[in-house]
């Protein structure tokens, strides 16, 4: 399986979820730069984390209008899988291919702490190796992370199981509608999600949780 | 042509920046706010040969790039003095 990563000024998680994806694939990602309007073939394109474009106008609105971000809708529309991970789950909202919004943190603080999630769809590319419903502990790191939609949205995600991740009731860390820490498009292979799986891919790091995106993805893909 | 664009955030959608401020003026004394919400400003200065094209123009900017029409509602005003 090859992965690409997109690298968008101030991204800051490229590098570890390129660690992640090494470790799961056996293979080094191709880190592609934003400014480019070549995007090579790959199994799974992963939005990072950071703060792209120092977050200016709207989180992720800089980076959706990026020249490579064109490439990266038309691939995820043939149906390459494409994972967003914080600040790539906002240029996710932003380029239109996930619907929402990610807004301001509703206790107007930047959160960064372990969350606990549980899994409401297995079913996708990204979640197979959960179990239905299962708990598991991930961190967030956003200061804009507020999932809101308007109630026909909603509706519609949590009627189609696109509510891949939520936030346990009593864990929502930024008040996000419905607790939603991560949603898919209407095929299952565009993710976006708020919490950090690459930062709790090893037990050094606190965690082995989020370790199961990244083989599970290499399972689904292979 | 000169122009400002308002953007704000739609009625319905939760404001918490607004609602801190208005707790904000609330501590400071000054009685009967309502309500309070905050938005930002964006100023251009385009080329246009109309007062119609700039229009035109900046509502496609503004769907394209300035505002986020799922939370956000957007006001075009053209200044013409100038």
């Amino acid at each position: 399986m090859q992965a690409s990563v997109i690298v968008f000024p101030g991204s800051n998680c490229d590098r570890d979820v390129a660690v992640c994806l090494e470790a799961a694939t056996g293979k080094k990602p191709t880190m592609v730069w934003h400014g480019n309007s070549d995007l090579p073939d790959s199994d799974v394109i992963v939005l990072p984390g950071g703060f792209s474009y120092g977050d200016y106008l709207r989180c992720g609105s800089m980076a959706a209008n990026s020249p490579i971000m064109k490439e990266v809708v038309l691939k995820a529309q043939k149906g390459t899988a494409v994972l967003g991970i914080c600040n790539g789950f906002q240029v996710l909202t932003e380029c239109g291919l996930l619907p929402g919004v990610l807004m301001q943190n509703a206790a107007l603080n930047f959160v960064c702490r372990n969350t606990r999630l549980i899994v409401d769809n297995n079913t996708t590319p990204f979640t197979g190796l959960y179990q239905q419903g299962e708990e598991v502990v991930i961190p967030v790191a956003h200061n804009e992370g507020n999932y809101f939609a308007d109630d026909n949205t909603l509706d519609e995600l949590s009627g189609e199981g696109r509510i891949v991740l939520s936030y346990a009731p009593e864990d929502n860390p930024n008040g996000a509608c419905k607790n939603i820490a991560g949603i898919c498009d209407a095929s299952g292979r565009v993710l976006g999600m708020m919490p950090h799986p690459e930062r709790c891919a090893e037990t050094a790091l606190g965690g082995e949780d989020g370790k199961r995106m990244f083989t599970g993805l290499v399972e689904a893909l292979s | 042509m000169k122009a400002t664009v308002k953007i704000t955030l739609k009625y319905g959608v939760l404001d918490p920046q607004g609602k801190a401020i208005e707790k904000s003026l609330g501590q400071l004394g000054f009685s009967g706010v309502n309500e309070v919400r905050q938005g930002k400003l964006i100023e251009l200065d385009i080329d246009a040969d109309t007062p119609e094209a700039a229009e035109k123009q900046i509502t496609e900017m503004c769907e394209k790039l300035l505002a986020n029409t799922v939370i956000e509602n957007y006001d075009i005003q053209l200044n013409l003095a100038e």
